[in-house]
């Protein structure tokens, strides 16, 4: 199914802080940009894994959170009015019969454009699964680690699993919708926002849903059809009817499907040149953590060097033929006319 | 001072330790793999180690956050712990651990 076909100077894979500072440093050179990423939020790993952790070696900022950096990042980028597809994985990437780079996502969104810049750092993120035997066949049917449209939730039985933010706004979100919601987590104490654990104490207290303190042990039912979950409590093993269940328990990264894209690899990571940060693969570039080249160091600073150094090369494949002028943005109006502050 | 870590391949390598240090971050700075995608943050149990016996008990007891990542690790054992939760100290000189599979990078 083909969604939309669009047309940019670089396709960004990932839309961590190297991914969104190659739009900057793409746009100063006049280059428009797409950014997709797994995630429904740009940021990455900074975002999704740590966006409470204080950084402290970002230049000019002693101290900055992983979501504060996004947020300064957004914000520095919004002049080039990139376009984001979030929520989307880079399925595939061929080249077109024009020479440009195709790239198809797992919903069927097509970009051309003759730059890739991979900046996909650790990989794609994928939800962390319960060990539960065979929950493999009972996903997509019963079993999702993510809820994509409410209304598939409407009038079941539905148990959540986790203990973070996801777990807790489904669970609230789902309440009003669904037959009958239960929340599973290992112990009466919560990683999410205080008001939701509040609410969904609430909700609890007034019988609207059930909330059982214990271990997940075993699916059950026809797969894919799931008809319980078992849990095993302080008072004994609980059988607690379902026909959908949600595990949030967060998520992990997997190299994913850029390792079918045809570059070299190695150990998983995207050897590039260190003038251009070009891959084996002419007009395809690898910056931040998921390029390796002597010396690397796997710094956000790192990224954001070989972001200005990529987009020099990039260019030269965008406008062949045109002189690139060096130019600061301390002096020069088109930059600051590019910058919308001229 | 000394830890002894075991690595996937059941390798065991002695590594010169400093205090104050995260065992995941002296496990790394050796070149042992160790994926520890989150960098220290308890935000992916993917420095997932067992501990050995004898050391178990005479670790500093996990954190909420620990429990919360170690709880769904398919390879959990009862002396698991995430290295970068497990601060090096003159206490614990002489340190075993063994890499547990889901931190192989």
């Amino acid at each position: 199914m083909t969604k939309l076909h669009q047309e940019t100077d670089a396709i960004i894979i990932g839309a961590g802080p190297c991914g969104l500072f190659a739009v900057f440093e793409l746009g100063l050179l006049g280059l428009n940009a797409h950014l997709i990423d797994i995630l429904d939020k740009p940021g990455g790993q900074c975002a999704e894994l740590y966006p409470e952790k204080p950084i402290y070696d970002i230049p000019a900022w002693p101290v900055i959170t992983g979501q504060d950096l996004t947020d300064r990042l957004m914000e520095q980028i919004a002049p080039f009015s990139p376009t984001f597809h979030l929520g989307e994985m880079a399925e595939s990437l061929v080249k077109t019969s024009e020479g440009l780079w195709r790239i198809t996502t797992d919903v069927g969104t097509v970009i051309e454009a003759p730059v890739v810049v991979i900046a996909a750092g650790g990989g794609s993120f994928v939800p962390k699964k319960p060990t539960l035997d065979n929950i493999d066949a009972y996903e997509g049917e019963s079993v999702f680690y993510a809820v994509r449209r409410i209304e598939a939730f409407r009038g079941k039985r539905v148990v959540i699993a986790g203990g973070g933010d996801s777990a807790l706004d489904w669970t609230l979100n789902l309440q009003p919708v669904a037959a009958r919601v239960t929340l599973v987590h290992h112990r009466d104490g919560f990683r999410a926002a205080p008001h939701s654990v509040a609410r969904m104490k609430e909700l609890a207290a007034e019988g609207a849903i059930d909330f059982v303190v214990g271990k997940l042990n075993a699916l059950a039912g026809a797969a894919p059809q799931l008809e319980s979950v078992s849990v095993a409590t302080a008072k004994g093993d609980e059988v607690l009817i379902a026909d959908r269940f949600l595990a949030f328990f967060g998520l992990t990264m997997k190299l994913g499907p850029i390792a079918d894209f045809g570059l070299n690899l190695s150990e998983n990571l995207i050897p590039v040149d260190t003038e251009s940060f070009q891959t084996s693969v002419p007009g395809i570039f690898a910056i931040g953590d998921i390029n390796v080249y002597p010396g690397k160091l796997k710094l956000i600073l790192s990224g954001f060097h070989e972001a200005a150094l990529m987009s020099q090369a990039a260019f030269q494949i965008c406008r062949p033929g045109e002189r690139l002028r060096f130019q600061y943005t301390t002096s020069s109006t088109q930059l600051q006319r590019r910058l919308k502050v001229a | 001072m000394k830890i002894s870590v075991t690595d996937h391949a059941g390798t065991e390598h002695e590594l010169e330790a400093l205090p104050g240090w995260r065992v995941m971050e002296i496990i790394r700075d050796w070149d042992l793999p160790i994926k520890a995608e989150c960098g220290g943050a308890c935000a992916c149990a993917t420095c997932h180690v067992y501990v050995d016996a004898a050391w178990f008990g005479r670790l500093p007891g996990e954190s909420e956050e620990e429990i919360d990542q170690l709880e769904i690790l398919a390879d959990r054992m009862p002396n698991s712990r995430l290295a970068c939760q497990v601060l090096m100290s003159e206490e614990l000189d002489g340190l075993k651990v063994t890499l547990a599979p889901g931190s192989r990078p």
